[in-house]
């Protein structure tokens, strides 16, 4: 079913991520168990951006919480660079779907906040605040608090209060999922912008196949959930440095859009029938 | 509508309302009086009765009593609040076993007290600003409780995978969601610390404006009332609206709607 192979295999060094054999249950209310991810084993490299789809339901934002060490997985290991992961991922950033930004705290504040906690000093956390927020093209807006800003500028300063901290992994859950379809363009090309600089491990969680394209190097599919799997895994052929707007011109990415399509377009209609078209 | 409409409309209600007071207590209609002024006073005693008070003097003593009552009241209730709140918030054993005092102690009327904190505390400040701190102590240990439970679990997961520790996340998240909830509430404490204040001034005391409105309805003295309710009302009012002006700096950060939506 998996047309191509997985794993760059001139990396000789551990996996910034391996998720082996995880698999992730919850107790219901009622006693029972209800299994949402089952026995995923999923390796990203370092440097690698690595796409999640599935379809709605199917527990790949669970998988994400698992890498990010918010949920200790029932059975199997997660490894970070090779260690063990316990409790949080420390090595990770974490852009959530939701908003996530401190509300009581202005753009800059928001940003500076992950410097000031690790010790920086406030001048020096508010400058480099400042610098980052004008990288992604809302040095001006420092002094606003989150709701006064549009969404596409909430979720700029999202990234940005997470890469001010360099982590070297970087965990999205449908960043961009809110976001109106120009703002997601716009905020996709930012981020392969941003991430080209240093080339971060990214897994980058999606239900939009034609994203999850357009931005990784592999594209992960995930089957419907309960007790989701990972049921394809394909190389994306496609050059860097992206246009996003421009590579989804390209036959490559048809070609292979087709491809996976056809392997995840019965597990979405399965999906939607469990969740009852939610 | 505009700033000067509504304002010029709100005194026209007080004009018509004071009109219709004038006419009923002072003219005969169809052989009856609706409102005796043995009753009711008029508009123009009261009105001389509070111009007199300003004029003489009198009035500050017993408008600052007041004043230093509910603020203490406030000051310390709104403390005692914040504390056991954000307390009884993060440990929810504590808030298992208290929870029935705690909902026992909130449903009794407060008024009852007055009587016992008299006795406790003497009829001087004291047992006023102790009447008013039952009041304001629950208002805002709700709210803050209530602020630090309904802290956004995503802001919280966020703050976790930025690196927080257990005391930054106090210092940055809970701590300003408690006191988000706390200000929102502001209205509501201090307005229930003035009413302790001047509940307990009215039960027994020497002074302050519960002390006034009591000695006038002593004697029926009903001008004296109202007009001890009158000055009552508009120290209410100027106390709301700078409470209004401390709220709007406090909480810059939230959205417009929810301010509006107190």
């Amino acid at each position: 079913m998996a047309a191509g192979s997985s794993a760059p295999a001139v990396s000789t060094a551990a996996p910034a991520v391996s998720l082996n054999d995880v698999q992730v249950s919850f107790r219901l209310a009622d006693d029972t168990t209800y299994t949402a991810v089952q026995r995923a084993t999923l390796d990203v490299a370092d440097g690698e951006f690595v796409a999640i789809v599935g379809p709605t339901g199917c527990g790949k934002s669970t998988l994400l919480n698992v890498a990010a060490g918010l949920i200790a997985p029932s059975n199997g290991t997660a490894t970070i660079f090779g260690a063990p992961l316990a409790g949080l991922n420390r090595q990770a950033g974490y852009l959530f779907q939701a908003d996530a930004l401190f509300p009581w705290k202005t753009a800059a504040e928001n940003v500076a906040i992950g410097l000031e906690i690790a010790g920086t000093p406030k001048a020096q956390a508010r400058e480099r605040a400042t610098t980052w927020l004008g990288r992604v093209g809302i040095g001006g807006f420092g002094n606003r608090y989150p709701h006064m800003l549009s969404g596409g500028q909430r979720k700029r300063v999202g990234l940005v209060q997470v890469l001010i901290r360099d982590p070297k992994i970087l965990l999205m859950d449908e960043p961009f999922g809110p976001l109106d379809a120009q703002t997601r363009q716009i905020m996709g090309n930012l981020l392969l912008d941003l991430w080209s600089a240093d080339r971060k491990a990214v897994l980058f969680v999606t239900h939009d196949l034609e994203e999850a394209i357009a931005l990784s190097d592999r594209v992960v599919i995930m089957s419907a959930g309960p007790a989701a799997r990972i049921i394809g895994n394909w190389t994306v052929p496609l050059a860097r440095p992206r246009d996003i707007g421009e590579v989804k011109l390209e036959r490559a990415f048809h070609e292979l859009h087709r491809e996976i399509w056809e392997a995840l377009k019965d597990e979405v209609m399965k999906g939607y029938q469990q969740t009852g078209g939610g | 509508m505009s700033r000067g409409t509504l304002l010029a409309l709100q005194i026209l209600v007080a004009v018509v309302c004071i009109a219709f007071w004038h006419i009923f207590a002072t003219y005969t209609i169809g052989g009856v009086k609706l409102l005796p002024p043995f009753f009711f006073s008029t508009p123009f005693e009261v009105a001389s009765r509070i111009v007199r008070w300003f004029v003489e003097g009198t009035i500050w003593k017993h408008l600052w009593i007041t004043l230093v009552e509910a603020m203490l009241a406030f000051v310390v209730g709104s403390l005692a609040g914040v504390l056991i709140g954000f307390w009884f918030a993060r440990k929810p054993m504590i808030n298992a076993v208290f929870d029935p005092y705690v909902k026992m102690l909130n449903a009794l009327p407060r008024v009852v007290l007055a009587p016992i904190f008299a006795l406790w505390f003497g009829l001087g400040i004291a047992s006023k600003v102790a009447l008013g701190v039952t009041l304001v102590f629950f208002i805002v240990f709700f709210n803050v409780y209530q602020g630090v439970k309904e802290v956004s679990p995503t802001v919280l997961a966020n703050a976790r995978m930025l690196g927080m520790s257990e005391r930054q996340l106090m210092r940055h998240v809970y701590w300003p969601s408690a006191l988000s909830w706390m200000f929102s509430s502001l209205h509501t404490s201090v307005g229930f610390a003035v009413v302790g204040a001047v509940v307990g001034e009215y039960l027994g005391s020497a002074a302050g404006l519960g002390y006034i409105i009591q000695q006038a309805e002593g004697v029926f003295d009903v001008a004296g009332v109202f007009a001890g309710m009158f000055v009552l009302a508009v120290f209410v009012i100027l106390i709301d609206m700078i409470v209004t002006v401390i709220e709007k700096r406090l909480l810059v950060w939230r959205p417009v709607a929810s301010m509006d939506a107190r």
